[in-house]
This record gives C-alpha cells, structure tokens and sequence, in this order.
C-alpha cells in the first residue's frame, strides 16, 4: 500500500481541539467513533444513504462516512455530544424527547444534528418542505411523525440558533 | 415527582436523555482497550464447494492478526443441537465456517481480524477463493411444484399448522351465488434495522467473555455462545442496553457474535465484529409469499367459505413456517374452510419472524378478498366486516378474552369520514389526483411467555428491579417502570428497571409482542412478594402499629405503608429499613400466563384501519395521504409510547404496500438492491397525516394486568386497506406487494 503513512489533522470537535494522527482513508465518522470514542455519531450504512452519521461541520449538516478525517483538518465539528450546552439540553433535543421522536434512538444524533443544519439553512418554510429536507435522514422505527412535530415545534418557536 | 396512578399517563421515555445527547452505547461502540476488529467475507456464488483460498496478499498486510476460514477454525461443538438457539426451527441449523459447502449467495466464508477497521476491511477484499458451483434454485413463484408440508419441531408450538378443513368447502364454494377468487403474491423483505449487527467480545481471561451484543435476547445469545463454543453459562455474560432496532432479525444470535467470540477466544484478545449494511442482507429475512384464496357468501352478504391455501420460502437447511392461512377464520364465522400452508427449500438464508410475521402477509390477502367481495355483493366493505362481526372465535368455538373490534370499525370509520365515500371506483377526484379510501381488519395474537424478575428494596427505600430483557426501542424500560411504581406505590424516579443483561432472571427474547405482558406480570408477582415481606418485617418492629393489623388493611402509598382506614398513620419504606436495620429486601419471582385459565379462552389484538391514497391520473404515483388506525390490545400502559409502536407499525404498513423489496435475480441467485439507497423505506416526506386511536378495551381473563401489546398489531391492516384504496381510487386490482406506479400505467 501507498497510502499507509499518517497525516496530522487538527479538528476542534465540541470545543476541544485534537491532532490525529490519521490514515488517509479514515472516514471523518470512524475517526469520532474509534479514536475519538465519540460514539454518538451513528454508523447506519457507511454509504451516505442513511443519515445516521450527520454530523455539523463548520456549521453545515454533513454525512460523516462519506467525509474523510484528512478533509476537514482545521474544521470546527459539531457532533450530538456537543449540542447541548453544559447540561441544557438545546430545544430540538427537548423535543425530541415530548414528541416522543425516536424509539431505538440510533438514527436519532443524525436526525438532531441534520434537523439543527436545516432549520439554520433557512429553506424550509412549511411542513412538508420540513420533511422534503429531512428526507435523507432515514427512520426505520417510523417515527416520522414525531420527528417532524418536533422541528416544527422548534421552528416555529425559534430559539435554535 | 411523577403522579401515580402511572399506568395510563404519557410517559417519556426514561431513557430520552440518552439517545438524545448520544450517550445511549449500543453494541458496536464499547471502544474497550487494545480491541481487534474483525471483517467478515462472504460468499460470491450460490451453492457449490470452496475448492481453494489463497491469503497470501492478506498475510503480506501489516496490522492484520489473523484470517479465520472453514480450513483452519478452531474446533467448536460437535452437535447441531448444541447450535440451536431458542427461536430455532426444524431442520438443521447453519454453522459459520463449519466446512466448505456453499448454501447461499452471502455466506459468511472468512474473517479477517486486525488491528484497525480499516485494514481489516481492506484485506476482507484481498482473499482469493476459488468455487465449484452447483446448480441452484431462489424464486419461489418458479419453484411452487416443489411445496412440502413443513417439518415440525420445537418451534412448531408457537406457530402451530393450519387448523383442519371444515364443512366441505368445495361442495359449498361451487354453489355459492357469490364467489371471488385471487392470488397475491408477496416481495421477500429485510428488517433493516438503522443499528448493524455488531458484537464487542471482551476476553476476561479463563474461558470468561463479557459480550455487548445486538440481539433481542440477551439468554439466547448466552446460551448459544456457551453451547457452541463448550464455556459454562455462568462465564458468558451478554449485555444490550440499547439495541437500534431488531423487528425480528434479532431473534436469533446472528453470525457476527460466532465469529467475534471465535476470534477472541483463539487470540484471547478483545474482538469486535460489525456487519456492513449489505451484509445485512445476508441472514434472515421475511419470505417470499403465494397465496390462493377463494371466498364464499350468501346473497345476503353472509360468508359461507373461505379457502386461503400459502407457500412460503425457506431455506436447504431449516424449515421455517409463519401462521400465513389461519387468521380468517378467527374473525369470520364462515361453516366451511380450508387452510393449507406449505414450504419451498431455496438455496437462501433461512427466513426469520419480521414485525407481524405470517399475520402481515396473510391478513393482506384475506382483506383485500373481502373488499372484492363487497364489491361483489354490492355492499358497503365495512358493512360486510360487521355483517359477519363474531363475539366468539369461529375457528375454535371459543370466546375471546376480550374483543373490542367493533369498536375499532366505529371509532376509526368516525375519524376517517368513511361515510363521505362514494363506492364507485375512479368516482372520487382531487385535482389531477384520483382519491381512494380503503379499510382492512387486523387481528394478531397476545403473547405471553414466563418471566423471572428480582426485585430488591434498598434502604433509602428505593426500587430495583432485575430481567434479562431487553428493550429494542419498544419502550420496556419505561412501560415496566410504570408497571412497578403503581404496585409498590413510588414515583417512577424511586425506581430503577435494570435489564439487557443475561445475568439478570430469565427473560424470552422480545418478539410477538409479548415483553409487555411477559414481564410485566412478572412484576406485579415479585412486587407483590416483597409487600408480604415489607408488611411481615413492619409488623416485627418492637412497638410497630402494624403488629395486630391484618396484612389486608394495611395499603402502599407514597413509599411507605399505612393503615386503609387512616392513611396518616403510616411507616415509610426507609424508616423501615432504618428500623430492621437490613440493607435490603429481595424477592424473586416467576410468573406466566395462567394456561389452565385460558385454555377457554382465544386471545387476539384487533385492529381496524381506514386509509385515503391519492393516485396521479397520468403518472400513477401513489400517495398515502391519511390513515387512521384503531387497536383493541387490552389496556393500554403508556399512551405516548404505544401510539409510536402504532405510529411506526402504519409506515411499516405503508412500507410494505408501496415501498419495500429485496430484488432476487434468479439467475444470480442473489439480492440485488442491498443497500439502503435501492432497497426503498418510507421517508419523512412519504409520510403524511396518521392517527391512532386505541379503543377501549376491558381484559379481566388475558392476566392481571389486562394488557395484550402493541408492536405489531397496527402493521396488519395497512398493507390490505392501501390496496383496497388504490382499488377504489383507480379500478384496478394489484395484488402483488410492493405496488408501484408502473402497475398502474
């Protein structure tokens, strides 16, 4: 192999900054999970059809699995271990939780972390272009509903930002 | 402080925090200390022999610690018994890596164990196998003339055969004045569960594992782990906490558990496994399904014979059954019927249970059959549902425990505006969209199995309960919490509900929708041991008030005890223990459903759902626009997370009608859409107005809770009402599952 030489990378993931020593081939999401231990970042697919691995870099909601660690050296990440703030949990996480929008809670950091990017793109103005923009963040319990009641109760009451 | 009475109040989830700030571990993400990840490789051909391996590149790989095949295995147990998991069916179960016969396409051949993910994903790739292929056979709609009556075993108590003909169903069928006859046929589906199947082995060292593994049963892991690799139970532990889904697939251990053990116990190092998702599509799945059925009625609407005969998919090796043909006659008094179900050996991986197993696939049959017959008949369908409505359960003469049905065809038709339909198909128009509405019946049996649970009082007066179950995602933790607080009379955060741990008393896998009422009751028993014990250590008490009070007058509130007639005087659970100066009190209890009782009885859930699709006129796209559930499942413990399991249950119906299918290409003898960019689930934008109603539904027979459970039953009508919908919207009759746009072009 060519490509087994390590590169540095810098990565401020929830505030902390970091140095990996990384394989080039390392994807952004196993880089959290495996050398990082934040697990929260799900690995639902490891071919971006899922969602599960949504993660905020440098504020925009991407798919982990399909970002390399190298790519984002000098970026600010945002995983679901740092949306909440010194135990406050942010209002989408609340209503996550009163809308009942989960049920085995795996596709659920993906769905909070791409549901905080959408809502801050600011392109969806309804219900429906809600659930057209979650779209790619897949539920196999269903609990489309509860997913959705949940943005729309955070959208329409603001306070995300 | 939480209200009690609890049962009946929208709880959230305890565990909400935890899966909401991603601290909730599932079992692929114990990141214990100098892990070794293992890859599995599997088969590219069908059926055949491995004839050779040649893993010259892969040695050659730095990082790489060992490569598994059938050639150099470590010696595992000698009988097949010894493979058998408790959710086994007949036959002869498959063993990873036993020798170097091919059964299916995606076998598991090879692990590849090293030091980092990445390398054994790579080196996965680099193992050169060389094949002799044999002739294989995967579709069933091919295969029908090879059906064989199933083989019977242990697993044959819970999904018994066909009840025997009754009457003379030919006889009445070819005179009847109104007859229908169709058949359906079913796509093969994968459960699919967002978590892959993931095994942390640690190596405690003496033949000792501690496993974190995604599975719905914690002892049948442990059980399976021990047998086959010869380890005493009691040095095997098995813990899910969290499991991302299971839908049935974790019914049985899954193979990444053998392989992961096997390598940790050969290098004695800490292993993890994690299947990729198109690995996913290589263990069970819900089978391919045919289904003939021919229905009979009288000119009043009556219905005299019903002939619903299936055949099912299984694999060469076991012979998996589903209960496909015997719901009919539950619901409709019909006087003459014939059920047969039979079994197609394929060269796939042995089927296993999805949500509603055999219920879902054949109540779509049977639904869509009477909607044809109200068409028929010219009659209203839900008229024809309450025209042949029965108390009793027809198939066994028996009454039902409780039946709430009729009330589900009300309330739901009520909601839903049944009455503004027109009957006429293609009548009813919304812009360019034709409308459709549809409704089905569905009906699913109430589990329960025997349940251990230990209870311990603490002395602060707190609870802690112990069962091996798990909780996938049902909402057990919370519903058994509840259970608890409103028996011993303390707030749900006095307790604890500790469970996913095979350590902890028995629990069955969670399946059939039975963990509810399984160890729910198993609760209510333990909890009412520990009361006897907490009134007779009271009544010791030098000086107690309670000393000459009959147990009977002495009640549970607010963490204490005190007298029914004056509830002031009371002793609460910690000055009690303070008082007898224990740390704690245990009880340990099984509990089961009462069989001598309910030999009387037949036990079901019910359910009743109405649904509206819009069909575009020129592009025959199909939209579920609204759809109304109503379930009779007995009482209802936590309103918040049963409507979830309805919620989730209707996409999945949804899903099965208009979505999803594992594509076989026959001439492969393999899935080709094994992923989840082509292997088609609903998406939030496909979803769209849902509602749930529970019906209220009074059980004093099914158990002391009168509760039946709700993770399947609102699945079972959706598939049936969305193709009875699309019927009404276009005229057309599309009885093979998914429909998709072009069958209506």
């Amino acid at each position: 192999m060519e490509t087994n030489t390590t590169h540095t990378t810098s990565l401020r993931v929830n505030g902390a900054d970091y140095r990996l020593d990384v394989l080039p081939w390392v994807s952004l999401l196993d880089a959290l999970r495996e050398k990082l231990n934040l697990t929260g970042t799900k690995k639902g697919c490891d071919h971006g059809q899922c969602g599960a691995c949504t993660v905020l870099a440098d504020g925009k909601r991407v798919l982990s699995c399909l970002t390399l660690a190298v790519m984002k050296d000098g970026s600010e990440i945002t995983t679901i271990e740092g949306i909440a703030q010194n135990e406050q949990l942010h209002p989408l996480q609340k209503a996550f939780i009163e809308h009942d929008a989960f049920q085995c809670g795996y596709c659920t950091p993906g769905q909070i972390c791409s549901g905080i990017g959408m809502l801050k793109e600011g392109r969806a103005h309804t219900r429906e272009e809600v659930a057209e923009l979650m779209s790619g963040n897949l539920c196999r319990c269903g609990a489309s509903k509860g997913i959705i009641d949940a943005l729309m109760e955070v959208k329409e009451g603001g306070g995300y930002e | 402080m939480t209200k009690l009475p609890s049962i009946g109040q929208p709880v959230s989830r305890l565990e909400g925090r935890q899966k909401v700030t991603g601290s909730a571990k599932y079992a692929g993400e114990y990141n214990v200390s100098d892990l070794l990840y293992g890859y599995v490789v599997n088969s590219t051909i069908t059926k055949g022999k491995i004839t050779a391996i040649d893993t010259s590149a892969v040695k050659a790989l730095k990082g790489v610690e060992a490569i598994f095949t059938h050639e150099n295995r470590p010696s595992t147990a000698w009988f097949d018994l010894q493979y058998a998991d408790m959710d086994a069916p007949p036959g002869t179960v498959f063993k990873p890596l036993h020798d170097n016969k091919i059964k299916f396409n995606g076998q598991p051949i090879a692990l590849v164990v090293a030091q980092d993910f990445e390398t054994a994903r790579y080196a996965a790739t680099l193992i050169k196998f060389e094949y002799e292929e044999e002739a294989f056979i995967t579709g069933l709609v091919t295969n029908l003339d090879k059906a064989h009556e199933p083989k019977k075993g242990l697993a044959t108590m819970l999904k018994p055969p066909p009840p025997p003909p009754v009457g003379d169903f030919e006889k009445a069928y070819s005179c009847a004045p109104v007859k229908v006859a169709a058949q359906y046929t079913h796509a093969t589906e994968h459960h699919n569960p967002l978590e892959m199947y993931a095994s942390t082995v640690v190596y405690e060292g003496k033949g000792k594992l501690t496993i974190y593994d995604k599975t719905q049963g914690t002892i049948n892991s442990q059980l399976f782990v021990a047998n086959v690799f010869g380890l005493h139970y009691k040095d095997v532990r098995v813990l899910s906490p969290f499991v991302g889904g299971g839908f049935g697939s974790g019914l049985r251990p899954q193979y990444q558990l053998f392989m992961a053990v096997m390598a940790s116990l050969e290098l004695k190092h800490n292993v993890r496994v994690t299947l990729d998702r198109s690995q996913m599509f290589t263990f069970g799945h819900r089978p391919q399904t045919v289904q003939n059925l021919r229905f009979a009625a009288d000119a009043e609407g009556n219905v005299t014979a019903m002939n619903h005969s299936g055949i099912g998919e299984t694999s060469s090796y076991e012979d998996y059954a589903e209960i496909l043909t015997s719901w009919s006659h539950m619901l409709y008094p019909a006087k003459n019927t014939l059920f047969e179900y039979d079994l197609v050996s394929l060269d796939l991986p042995t089927p296993i249970d999805m949500r509603a197993p055999g219920g879902v696939s054949g109540m779509h049959a049977i639904e869509c059959m009477m909607d044809e017959l109200a068409y028929e008949l010219k009659m209203d369908p839900l008229e024809l549902r309450l025209k042949n409505y029965s108390e009793t359960d027809p198939s066994t003469g028996k009454p039902y425990t409780s039946k709430a049905l009729k009330q589900c065809y009300l309330e739901a038709a009520e909601k839903f505006g049944w009455d503004k339909r027109n009957p006429q198909p293609g009548s009813m128009q919304r812009g360019n969209k034709l409308v459709g509405y549809g409704m089905a019946t569905g009906i699913w049996d109430a589990y329960q199995f025997p349940a251990r649970v230990q209870v311990i009082l603490t002395k602060e007066g707190k609870l802690i309960l112990h069962n091996a179950t798990t909780d996938i995602g049902t909402g057990t933790m919370t519903v058994m919490t509840q259970v608890a607080a409103d028996e011993i009379g303390l707030p749900l955060e006095d307790i604890t509900f500790d469970y996913g741990d095979s350590k902890k008393p028995f629990s069955m896998f969670q399946g059939g929708s039975a963990i509810t009422s399984s160890t729910g009751v198993a609760i209510v028993a333990v909890v009412k041991e520990l009361k006897k014990k907490i009134i007779k250590k009271a009544k010791g008490i030098k000086g107690s008030p309670f000393s000459d009070i009959k147990d009977e007058d002495i009640i549970f509130k607010d963490g204490a005890i005190a007298l029914r007639s004056n509830p002031e005087l009371a002793l609460s659970f910690k000055d009690i223990m303070t008082l007898i100066k224990e740390t704690e009190l245990k009880a340990k209890k099984m509990a089961g459903p009462d069989v001598l009782k309910l030999k009387n009885y037949s036990k079901a859930t019910h359910s009743a759902s109405f649904v509206e699709v819009e069909v575009d006129k020129e592009l025959g796209t199909i939209t579920v626009t609204r759809a109304v559930t109503a379930v009779a499942a007995g009482r209802i413990i936590n309103p918040k997370t049963a409507r979830s399991q309805v919620l989730g249950s209707m996409i999945w119906g949804i899903s099965k009608a208009l979505h999803e299918e594992t594509i076989l290409d026959e001439n492969l003898g393999k899935y080709m859409n094994a992923n989840l960019g082509e292997y088609h689930i609903p998406v939030h934008a496909d979803i769209h107005d849902l509602d749930v109603i529970f019906a209220d539904e009074k059980d004093e027979l099914i158990n002391e809770l009168g509760i039946k459970g709700v993770g399947e039953i609102g699945l079972v009508a959706i598939p049936a009402a969305i193709a009875n919908a699309i019927y009404h919207a276009t005229g057309k009759r599309i009885n093979s599952l998914p429909i998709h746009f072009d069958a209506l072009l």
